[in-house]
């Protein structure tokens, strides 16, 4: 790269994200986050999100621009500085302006801490302080990667730990050796900064501890025999089933009610996953399933004015995934003709369509308008009753790895070959024989029942149910949790759930700018990663099976060999 | 051999008659219901008529952005109704300043004209920028690709304009001068609509003029006929792409502003029934054609006025306005499923034929 070109890049990168800053400040993260203390007394999340803006920049620099090791400081050190600029000219005209009376995040805090605490006479500092940021992150790409991975783990387990303190701390108190640490680490502001460094060294070390002993244990497993390798994988597998089954007991009811809530959340994209991911129809009415669900438990079982049948929850459960089912095909047959953005604009309408009819007086009577159906009895085996959250989350979990089986099956069969063909392809997929109308059908049909499965557990969590709560930004939030966690990747729907349903649940106020960075996550994906996140992660580990084969070869899977034609 | 006449009507074919029959008796039976109830007198009729007509008129301005773009980048560019409410939103403060001043009541001419150019600005640039940051890199990816990252935009902008400002409504001034009632041909009309509807056809005409007589506007209709050829001719599609987000953004900011000063308020939320709304005008004139946006606008807007009324009052049902927006997006998802070219689209495929 010539360096006239490296400059210009350093520069470009020092004012893209300079200009990143100052809407950050703007927008209120930077003030609402100033409130949470990552290490009690010494930084803030909100300064913290200005740090990091900062070493992004320096890294992106250093990475883009190149060169030798004094010129990629410099660089950083200039667009930082650049940065610095633009941060300093918005406290200048804060000081000279009144933006208080446009932007409701302009308050003296934010520019205080902007400009550490001298508002226009800080301006050197704050130029100093971003040029310290841009060097500092583009001398990170200089380090080896056997100090960058534990120096990154180190901090980000400090990160994590600071941004839940809550939560660790409620766990912690739980058992008696939990409080001791919890005394160790934390004080009633926060996490100490003893403690912060307990966490970072443990965390560091832990990190270049297994950088250094997994190759070593790798090697052994790959030298056991496929039969003692298989053993081990699903003792694994045990194991983690066992331990979630342990989850809600070591939980505690907060943990638990976040985790039915991203279980609940995991179901729908599930059920999305089917259409989208798989068929390749993109539908952002989903959440029309959702409520159609939700509103047959509520009938069938409230005891309520509202409730029509009285029965229990065991018996619903099929009729409501049914009566989903039969609305899926019913919505899905006028939209088989549809394609691409039409089929999402049409199914957003179906979606609306359903919310206003649900909300409107003309069917308030059946339905209950907008007061919703009340009573809905938790559902009960012999004299077990399932509840809170604690005990939920047994359903949940049951309902998901059910629904995880049959998708993971249904995408492995007949049908699931001939989804993807459509996806890729639907004019080419026709003309090889597939059905496209019962295909469309049953992609609609199945995934709007996984929709109503979940919508009858989100009824009996809450108790009751209003047409509040299936508003486009449901089918908004699982779209974006299928997107971000890749589009037909089943551990991509649950991790995907688990982050962008259950993170802001634990991290309050981080929910005010939720769907502001899901959009942001789906503009940022869809040109840097569209395959999504985890897909990569299972390709990677693929590879590496693949590389592993040692001694003889394992037996291949018996494929089944069918005649083409349908009969 | 009975099988055979059984197969070509598909079951598919049939449900869709069935839909089409319902929601024709429908229809039907709730119209002739209110006309035979006579509940309602001639002045009420002519009421939803202008109100229908001002929607319309606002509806058929914000449809100009979709269609353009549909008709360059075969995209929906679901950012738009936050483009439309980011001109009402800016435009907002300008002119509660010249609320608060008195200005807005001592030369309400000016200020109106600050403040919609205020709003036409806003819009343009919001438009511009996410066709730079979010569309320009994804030119040729597959089509889910573009869409899901303007479906991203859109809730991005939403949320930054409820981060800057704040998440309530607020309250648009209004002026002095375009409140009450003008008696137009002994029929008397709000003041706010009759200004929103003469500002409306005003806009559509210079903008029907641009595209048709300008050189820029030569240049867009070329690239959304075909742009390699277009590229090939030595137009700059880059730029001619912007221009459209631009002009459309432009148009999109000015029904904003007129919106505004039907409903008096502002809120970030506000751009999505109207965005979908404008969308379904678009679609309903036939996508990528100018006038056809501007009557779909117009049919729609007085449809969802009078429909309620007309249709489901007739068939007892309580408070219809409430079901206002179901008229809307039942007759998107009609018109998506059974004439997805639009009224005019046909015609002209016709002609060109």
């Amino acid at each position: 790269m010539r360096a006239g070109g490296s400059w210009a890049e350093a520069i470009r990168q020092g004012l893209i994200w300079g200009g990143v800053a100052v809407f950050l400040a703007m927008v209120g993260m930077v003030d609402t986050f100033a409130e949470r203390q990552i290490v009690a007394g010494v930084i803030s999340l909100g300064l913290l999100l200005l740090v990091l803006t900062a070493l992004v920049m320096g890294y992106q620099v250093a990475r883009r621009a190149g060169g030798r090791a004094a010129m990629v400081l410099l660089r950083g050190a200039l667009a930082g500085a650049l940065a610095g600029a633009l941060v300093a000219a918005l406290v200048w005209v804060a000081s000279v302006v009144n933006l208080r009376a446009m932007f409701v995040s302009a308050t003296p805090r934010l520019f205080a801490l902007l400009s550490f605490g001298r508002g226009p006479a800080g301006t050197h500092l704050i130029l100093l302080g971003w040029a310290l940021g841009g060097l500092v992150g583009a001398a990170a790409t200089l380090l080896g990667k056997a100090v960058r991975g534990p120096l990154f783990a180190g901090l980000a387990w400090v990160l994590v730990v600071g941004l839940f303190q809550e939560v660790v701390q409620l766990q912690l108190a739980r058992t008696r050796a939990g409080s001791a640490i919890q005394m160790l680490l934390f004080s009633t502001e926060g996490l100490l900064p003893r403690g912060a460094l307990i966490i970072f060294v443990l965390a560091a070390g832990g990190s270049a501890f297994l950088r250094w002993r997994r190759p070593a244990s790798r090697r052994w497993r790959e030298a056991l025999p496929p039969s003692r390798q298989r053993a081990f994988r699903a003792l694994a597998v045990t194991l983690v089933i066992l331990l979630v089954l342990l989850v809600p007991v070591a939980a505690g009811p907060f943990l638990s009610q976040v985790l039915v809530l991203a279980g609940i959340f995991a179901l729908l994209g599930l059920g999305l996953n089917v259409v989208v991911g798989f068929a390749g129809l993109l539908d952002l009415g989903y959440v029309a399933f959702f409520a159609i669900g939700a509103y047959t438990m509520a009938l069938l079982t409230s005891t309520g004015q509202h409730g029509i049948a009285g029965m229990s929850f065991w018996a619903a459960i099929p009729v409501t995934m049914v009566a989903s089912l039969i609305a899926g095909v019913i919505l899905g047959i006028p939209v088989l003709r549809i394609r691409g953005d039409y089929l999402a604009i049409v199914t957003l309408g179906f979606g609306e369509i359903i919310r206003l009819l649900v909300l409107s007086d003309a069917l308030r009577p059946w339905l209950g308008g907008s007061q919703g159906v009340l009573s809905i009895p938790k559902p009960a085996i012999g004299g077990f009753e399932f509840r809170g959250p604690e005990q939920l989350f047994y359903i949940v979990v049951a309902g998901c790895l059910l629904v995880i089986f049959v998708a993971t099956r249904l995408r492995d069969s007949r049908l699931g070959r001939a989804w993807m063909a459509v996806r890729e392809d639907e004019d080419v997929a026709e003309a090889m024989g597939i059905n496209l109308v019962n295909v469309k059908l049953l992609a609609f049909a199945i995934g709007a029942a996984f929709g109503g499965l979940s919508g009858a557990v989100f009824a009996v969590m809450i108790g009751s149910v209003f047409p509040h709560s299936f508003q486009l930004l449901i089918s908004i939030n699982v779209l974006a949790l299928i997107i971000v966690g890749g589009m037909g990747s089943i551990p991509g729907v649950v991790v995907g759930s688990l982050f962008l349903v259950g993170l802001p649940e634990l991290f309050r106020e981080f929910a005010e700018y939720r769907f502001m960075v899901y959009g942001a996550a789906l503009v940022v994906m869809m040109q840097l990663r569209p395959e999504g996140l985890l897909p990569v992660a299972i390709v990677r580990r693929e590879l590496h099976v693949a590389e592993e084969p040692v001694g003889p070869p394992l037996p291949a899977e018996p494929v089944e060999v069918r005649p083409a034609s349908d009969g | 051999m009975s099988r055979v006449w059984f197969q070509r009507v598909s079951i598919v074919d049939l449900y869709l008659w069935a839909f089409r029959l319902v929601v024709l008796f429908v229809l039907i039976y709730g119209t002739v219901g209110t006309v035979r109830a006579a509940r309602y007198g001639p002045d009420v009729w002519m009421d939803l008529l202008v109100f229908g007509l001002s929607q319309g008129s606002i509806y058929a301005l914000i449809a100009l952005g979709y269609t353009m773009v549909y008709g360059i980048l075969r995209m929906i560019n679901f950012a738009h109704s936050e483009v439309f409410m980011s001109g009402a939103y800016v435009a907002y403060y300008v002119a509660a300043a010249f609320g608060r001043s008195g200005y807005l009541d001592r030369n309400p001419l000016v200020s109106l004209l600050v403040v919609l150019a205020v709003a036409m600005a806003t819009s343009s640039t919001v438009a511009l920028l996410v066709e730079r940051i979010a569309y320009r890199p994804l030119r040729g990816a597959p089509r889910l690709v573009p869409l899901i990252t303007a479906i991203g935009a859109s809730f991005f902008l939403q949320y930054t304009f409820r981060g800057f400002f704040g998440s309530g409504f607020q309250a648009y001034p209004e002026a002095a001068i375009l409140r009450g009632k003008w008696v137009i041909a002994g029929i008397p009309v709000l003041r706010t609509q009759l200004v929103v509807i003469v500002a409306s056809v005003l806009m559509l005409l210079v903008l029907y003029l641009f595209v048709m007589r300008t050189k820029t506007g030569t240049a867009m209709r070329a690239v959304s006929e075909d742009r390699e050829a277009a590229a090939l001719m030595g137009i700059d599609v880059d730029r001619i792409i912007a221009t459209t987000f631009g002009v459309g953004g432009a148009m999109a900011g000015a029904a904003g502003l007129l919106y505004a000063l039907v409903f008096k308020q502002v809120h970030f939320f506000m751009g999505f029934i109207p965005g979908i709304k404008a969308f379904t005008a678009a679609v309903l004139g036939g996508i990528g054609n100018i006038p056809g946006a501007m009557l779909g606008g117009v049919f729609l807007g007085l449809f969802e006025s009078v429909g309620p009324i007309l249709v489901l009052d007739g068939l007892g049902i309580v408070a219809p306005y409430q079901l206002r927006d179901v008229i809307a997006f039942t007759m998107l998802v009609m018109v998506l499923i059974f004439r997805p070219s639009g009224i005019l689209g046909e015609r002209l495929a016709a002609k060109k034929a």
